[in-house]
């Protein structure tokens, strides 16, 4: 599997890590190393510097926030703005919006995904192959294809304007990326174990609920994080369907927040900002295993 | 799909199951992707808003694109972004994770600080901080620049930060660097690759007497040619769709002088701002024959230097 790829000690494969059968190769392999940790190390350096500012800047004071060279740690840490920011326009509203639409998207996807993926993993059928290349093909297609129609479809026809349908009820006919994710997982696990259900007298509803679902549970949670995350950013779809201030999510909400060129205090634009990546953060600590494998299944084997 | 059944009972029995349970996907496809695809195509030959029923207009709506210099700029910016933010990504990518696959300590903590700002990049928030940061009068980035290289710096060269953002020469290159800073994605999927790289092909190519970048150069990059591929499509595939960050940045306007005027940006403007459905379904089309044109060229051009290792195996992308 992929996560053993990613979770075996990098010291025994890797470019410059040849088995060391000349002495003399020491110091240049030692050099290598100090050289590469040297450079990674600026690198990771530059890429916190925008995060550190953005934490440090939520803390000030509206004056100090603007001042140039900036104070790395506020003069007075002001926690309070975390709380303006968000009460000021009703951002407490937001969060419990965008929670509730991404959480409903992700479980249908991991459902409908699943379930979808275990027919093209596990069946054999005539015509199989040809679908799943038009599963392939959508991914090729880019999104603004069908976006009009969908608009039309939805306002016009079902009057979801103002409302979270329009995310949440394709969801349960799967995507076809996560489709995809999870049954190039299902296809490593061996056909005995559908065998031997079979044989028991277990139909194939029981085998995929039973077996691959239980077996599957990391690439599910890969595909179900990575769902949350793309909703809980997505701005294209909130900003077509949703117009209704109470309705907005963190997206909206923050955008709207941002008057363009001014307007609105920099430390208080910080602190939405943090605030909303945040969820993705967090839930990226907790999950981190299942997160590394999912990239890896799709990267690598894609 | 059709034609031969299969002739057991059993198989036939199977073949039924795996409709079943498929059938969610059939179902989304023909209301959701199939049918908005002939619609969208019908859509783009009248003109339509949704208040008035479309009027079929022909190939009008294809004739105005040409003659339309906004549309014309828009290409010209995504294809721009895209032609730098693709390979300077990858370059930058594969560079970090061959440095990361040497014996670095603290690898996990160094993967995780690159891989965060993936998971957030293109979000309205990372748009709101770069405007901040690489704000021309009070952004810190141009203050470092001043302060390390400017009139009175560190090292005198009286080199003085862009406009970014503000700049129509600078505006691109601006949303470049905030793409990089998502580079953690591409990363991550080419650290899995170069530890999947077989260790005996490294002691061969030593005993041959290769040197590192020989290493590097004949084993490295042939063995991870298809994940390099695959990170280029999709790469380009994203780039010319990139929305919200153009969007949030010039508050849906495309500026400074249209230099900012994504492709998806001026799409979405003619769709939602002014109601023209017809056209914006046109512009849909382009970007679909677009990107449909490219990825042919690519995998044309790569079918010479990618390397695969059992091309015996299933046959999937």
């Amino acid at each position: 599997m992929a996560e053993q790829a990613l979770s075996r000690p990098v010291q025994q494969t890797g470019a410059s890590n040849p088995p060391r059968r000349f002495a003399s190769k020491r110091f240049q392999e030692n050099l290598t190393s100090i050289i590469a940790t040297v450079v990674v190390t600026i690198g990771a350096l530059i890429i916190l510097f925008p995060v550190v500012w953005m934490l440090s800047t939520s803390l000030k004071g509206q004056v100090e926030a603007m001042k140039m060279p900036p104070n790395w740690i506020p003069a007075e840490i002001q926690w309070h703005n975390y709380y303006d920011a968000l009460t000021f326009n009703r951002f407490d509203l937001y969060f419990i919006n965008t929670a509730y639409y991404a959480i409903m998207v992700m479980v249908a996807e991991a459902i409908s995904c699943s379930f979808i993926a275990f027919g093209f993993a596990r069946l054999r059928a005539p015509g199989k192959n040809l679908i799943f290349m038009f599963v392939l093909a959508t991914l090729m297609l880019p999104e603004q294809v069908t976006l009009i129609p969908r608009y039309v479809l939805f306002v016009s026809y079902f009057g979801w304007r103002n409302s979270y349908w329009p995310m949440i009820v394709p969801a349960w006919f799967g995507s076809a990326y996560l489709i995809f994710l999870v049954r190039q997982f299902y296809m490593t696990v061996p056909k005995e174990y559908d065998e031997a259900a079979l044989i028991e007298g277990a139909n194939w509803l029981t085998i995929w609920w039973r077996i691959m679902v239980p077996l599957s549970k990391p690439v599910i949670g890969a595909m179900a994080i990575m769902s949350f995350m793309f909703h809980w950013n997505d701005y294209l779809r909130p900003l077509i369907y949703i117009d209704e201030n109470k309705l907005f999510p963190v997206s909206l909400g923050l955008s709207m927040f941002q008057a363009p060129f001014g307007g609105t205090p920099l430390h208080w634009l910080m602190a939405a900002s943090l605030t909303a990546v945040l969820p993705c953060i967090i839930i990226f600590f907790f999950a981190q295993r299942y997160f590394m494998q999912g990239i890896v299944v799709s990267g690598v084997k894609g | 799909m059709l034609g031969i059944l299969p002739k057991s009972k059993l198989a036939r029995r199977e073949a039924g199951w795996f409709y079943f349970f498929i059938s969610p996907w059939i179902i989304g496809f023909i209301l959701f992707t199939g049918g908005p695809i002939v619609a969208s195509m019908l859509i783009s030959f009248t003109q339509y808003n949704i208040s008035k029923p479309p009027e079929w207009v022909g190939v009008e709506n294809y004739t105005k694109l040409f003659q339309d210099d906004i549309f014309y700029k828009s290409l010209q910016v995504s294809t721009y972004y895209t032609a730098l933010a693709v390979p300077v990504g990858i370059i930058f990518a594969l560079g970090l994770a061959v440095l990361l696959n040497q014996r670095v300590p603290l690898l996990s903590a160094f993967r995780t600080i690159y891989y965060i700002p993936s998971l957030i990049s293109g979000s309205v928030a990372v748009a709101i901080l770069f405007q901040w940061l690489l704000n021309p009068t009070s952004g810190i980035v141009n203050y470092v620049i001043s302060y390390l290289v400017g009139p009175n710096g560190l090292l005198p060269l009286g080199i003085i930060g862009p406009g970014w953002f503000f700049s129509p020469d600078w505006v691109v290159p601006a949303f470049v660097i905030m793409s990089l800073w998502g580079l953690g994605g591409a990363m991550i999927i080419y650290l899995a690759a170069l530890q999947g790289v077989p260790t005996t092909l490294y002691e061969a190519a030593i005993i041959d007497g290769a040197n590192a970048w020989q290493q590097f150069r004949n084993v490295t990059l042939p063995m991870i040619s298809p994940v390099i591929l695959f990170t280029f499509i999709t790469g380009i595939i994203g780039s010319f769709q990139v929305f919200t960050p153009a969007y949030v940045i010039s508050g849906g306007t495309g500026g400074p002088a249209y230099a900012s005027m994504f492709y998806v940006l001026y799409l979405y403007l003619n769709a939602f701002r002014r109601y023209r459905f017809g056209y914006s379904a046109a512009q849909a089309w382009i970007l679909f024959i677009v990107i449909l044109v490219l990825t042919y060229f690519m995998l044309q051009v790569s079918r010479r230097s990618v390397y695969y290792e059992s091309a015996n195996d299933e046959k999937v992308l």
